[in-house]
């Protein structure tokens, strides 16, 4: 019972970024029709935002210390960071502990000027394309983009940890632990992804977007720059991505590959939604993810060694073959 | 209609101008004609640097090619002269390989068995390497090291720890001067005991791959032999980057050791991982749960951040041993680069000179007479004591060091600390050993 709790926390958690990446990719979809091969690195880019942030909250003057020495014996250099000495120590050391949390303010606007540079500079110029030209040049992109990363911040991975108060475990019950920087990740996406049903919902912008997601010709005859709105669409699918990325970096720590890594499970979540479907994509993502969870025990791969590694795949193929739109695709998409 | 001349004494001579055009390109061939591949003929010698300059280990690949290019700086006499200084073997004396000014060229293994066997063929084809050198997993080593056999170059490993390289998949045109995976074992089990026990539960989770199959089987053999028992080993595909699921079970499987056989970003993210879920602060079967690493790099530990803290685990070498070689290495890669190097650029450094003092020490270049140098080799001075490159399987008998995350570090390098240096003798096995049998080295190959 208690591996069970565990596993379900798990997939919910896992289920948590495959969803809100999910959620950008078929926003972009549903309302651009483009199939964007980069959104992975906009999750890593997000991810880059919280080092970049704790980079430039850790930028310090230095004094040299004479009573010590460094690796070659020369005296050592102390180095003290600005904000330290501008908020004095405890409250310069509380606002570097609390970076990850700063970044998620930082990289909203950051990812939707990203997105909203990447939609204008390169893939509007695609969209009469076919799905196969969008997909090839967005999937350059995203190589490109990694590749910038790495070169500024090296191959190896950066630890971007919780702050101290959000770090350790939950006791959940009697023999179930939990860490608690996954449960706020997971709580964190449920109102993120609550969020960006409300403003779909329950804002005159989100009505057209969703307007003219059913149907683009008949609301540009009403006179609504319909373009313009889908463009917004893109920087907010973009900062959804990020933010996913930003609250991911204490889980595992950011590498410039993060975002392939979760690209194609992301694109199976979105066919297993059903394509341009927000809720099937949330949905798929937490039940893949649950899923994969399951699939990793060791009582369920000593029966069927290697499961783990397809199950994702296993089940999108079932579902296809059930319901080829995916569990809520709409009828016309992709078909 | 036309007419010739046919005179006796034109026949003579056309016959003899003929003759010596035909036989003047065996005439030079068989003086200079290549006794192995790749013979320098020029006056200098190309190497071959094969490392991960693009993949997930290319910032690994990048301090083992700052290694490289320092040694051969000092090769051809230039810097301080590092550990040529305290080299053991006085043959070099920085006026290149045998009189030749020491060249390289590198390629990119990515990481990838068949990238980094295509780079290592062009460097051989194209570029005339006559040595290939570098690589940052088993999985490449084993690929290149049976590409140079058959090309018929010495292949000087970098960092490779797994059993096979210099077990059933040992060449005789290979060599390795790291570690390996028994030698872990082995280093680590004793340390093991003294701190946690002889009645301790393992669950290991291990990279599903060549070097963490044999990285396992060393370390649970070793622990089983204190009296430890194997609660499980399960494997992880080498792609996982969540290992949340596989972390989530071990509280409550009755363990109370979880052995992490993950290196590099998968070392990273499980450790990170286990940290997070209480591992380190948990109790079990009434002790303290203990997480061990068996293999440790200090670029690995940097990405792990705080979570390294009290670890232990086993390295090649460190840079704070004290002995003279290692504060030349220190000394002299410190000043070019900035920072201290890591084991991987001592590893690859070492063997720069192991190979130039081989060749020296032979009068050749060809794959056999160096081969023969490097059979039995004893040496020191290199940062690692007394080391033998023992003859049977080409594997460097050296002390092991076990070290253990520094809880206050006092600098960005300053991560681990040095627990116990393991000598040389408690982590030699026999060539015939169960873990390294099934292959045979064969003979060396000079090609051409």
């Amino acid at each position: 019972m208690d591996v069970f709790l565990t596993q379900i926390l798990n997939g919910l958690d896992k289920g948590s970024a495959y969803a809100l990446i999910a959620l950008g990719l078929t926003l972009i979809f549903g309302t651009l029709g483009v199939v964007n091969f980069a959104h992975g690195a906009l999750f890593m880019i997000g991810a880059f935002c919280s080092v970049f942030l704790q980079r430039l909250l850790n930028l310090s003057y230095e004094t040299v210390d004479p009573t010590k020495t460094d690796f070659l014996g020369n005296p050592a250099v102390i180095k003290t960071p600005y904000v330290e000495s501008w908020f004095g120590p405890e409250m310069g050391a509380a606002i570097i502990d609390w970076s990850v949390p700063l970044a998620v303010l930082f990289a909203i606007p950051i990812m939707i000027a990203i997105g909203f540079i990447m939609e204008r500079g390169l893939i509007k110029h695609f969209y009469k394309r076919e799905h196969a030209d969008q997909i090839l040049v967005t999937f350059g992109l995203a190589i490109v983009l990694q590749e910038v990363i790495k070169a500024v911040y090296g191959a190896n991975p950066i630890q971007t940890p919780a702050p101290d108060a959000l770090s350790g475990v939950a006791v959940l019950a009697e023999g179930v632990v939990y860490p608690v920087w996954r449960i706020v990740y997971f709580f964190f996406s449920v109102v993120v992804i609550g969020a960006v049903f409300a403003f779909l919902q329950f804002t005159t912008f989100g009505m057209v977007v969703r307007a003219g997601m059913a149907d683009r010709e008949t609301v540009g005859l009403l006179g609504i720059d319909i373009d313009k709105r889908f463009t917004l669409m893109f920087g907010l699918a973009a900062a959804v991505a990020g933010l996913a990325g930003v609250m991911y970096g204490p889980i595992n720590a950011p590498n410039y590959h993060m975002g392939m890594d979760f690209l194609v499970l992301s694109f199976v979540v979105v066919v297993v939604g059903g394509m341009g479907s927000l809720p099937g994509a949330v949905a798929a993502g937490f039940l893949l993810g649950i899923l994969e969870s399951f699939a990793s025990m060791t009582a369920v791969t000593d029966i069927i060694p290697g499961i783990n590694q397809i199950i994702i795949y296993l089940v999108a193929i079932i579902i296809l073959l059930v319901r080829p739109r995916g569990l809520m695709g709409r009828k016309g998409v992709m078909e | 209609m036309s007419k010739t001349n046919l005179t006796r004494r034109g026949v003579l001579k056309s016959g003899a101008v003929a003759g010596a055009g035909v036989a003047l390109p065996t005439i030079f061939t068989a003086s200079s004609a290549a006794a192995y591949t790749n013979e320098p003929t020029g006056a200098s010698v190309t190497l071959g640097f094969n490392v991960p300059q693009t993949g997930p280990y290319a910032d690994e690949g990048a301090d083992e090619l700052r290694a490289y290019e320092l040694a051969v700086e000092h090769l051809n006499g230039g810097g301080d002269g590092g550990m040529l200084n305290t080299f053991s073997s006085k043959e070099l004396k920085g006026d290149g390989i045998l009189g030749k000014k020491v060249e390289f060229v590198t390629g990119d293994t990515q990481t990838k068995s068949d990238a980094a066997r295509a780079s290592a063929k062009s460097m051989i084809e194209k570029d005339g390497a006559v040595m290939i050198t570098g690589g940052s997993s088993s999985g490449v080593a084993i690929a290149v090291q049976g590409l140079c056999q058959e090309a018929g170059v010495i292949f000087m490993a970098g960092l490779t720890h797994s059993n096979d390289t210099t077990g059933k998949d040992k060449k005789a045109n290979g060599f390795r001067h790291f570690f390996n995976g028994y030698m872990s074992g082995a280093a680590l089990a004793p340390v093991l005991k003294g701190l946690y026990g002889d009645d301790r539960k393992a669950y290991h989770l291990t990279a599903d791959y060549t070097w963490g199959w044999t990285q396992q089987e060393s370390i649970a053999a070793a622990t089983e032999a204190l009296g430890w028992e194997t609660v499980n080993n399960v494997l992880t595909p080498l792609a996982s980057t969540d290992f949340s699921s596989y972390i989530a079970p071990v509280l409550n499987s009755g363990a109370d050791v979880l052995v992490l056989n993950h290196y590099g970003g998968n070392m990273v993210n499980s450790l990170t991982n286990a940290v997070q879920f209480g591992l380190r602060e948990a109790q079990a079967n009434g002790k303290n749960f203990e997480i061990v690493v068996p293999l440790f790099s200090r670029l690995m530990a940097r990405g792990a951040g705080e979570n390294i803290k009290g670890i232990l685990g086993s390295t090649n070498w460190h840079w704070s041993l004290q002995d003279e070689g290692s504060k030349a290495f220190v000394k002299s890669f410190g000043t070019k680069y900035g920072f201290p190097p890591s084991q991987a650029a001592h590893t690859t450094y070492c063997q720069t000179l192991l190979y130039a003092d081989a060749c020296q020490r032979a009068g050749t270049f060809n794959p056999c007479g160096v081969a023969e140098a490097l059979e039995g080799f004893e040496f020191d001075g290199l940062g690692n004591g007394k080391t033998l490159y023992r003859a049977e399987d080409h594997q460097c008998f050296k002390d092991v060091l076990v070290v253990k995350g520094k809880e206050n570090p006092t600098s960005e390098f300053d991560l681990l600390e040095v627990v116990e240096v393991t000598p040389a003798a408690q982590v030699t096995y026999d060539p015939e050993h169960p873990m390294f049998a099934g292959g045979q080295l064969g003979s060396c190959n000079p090609g051409a």
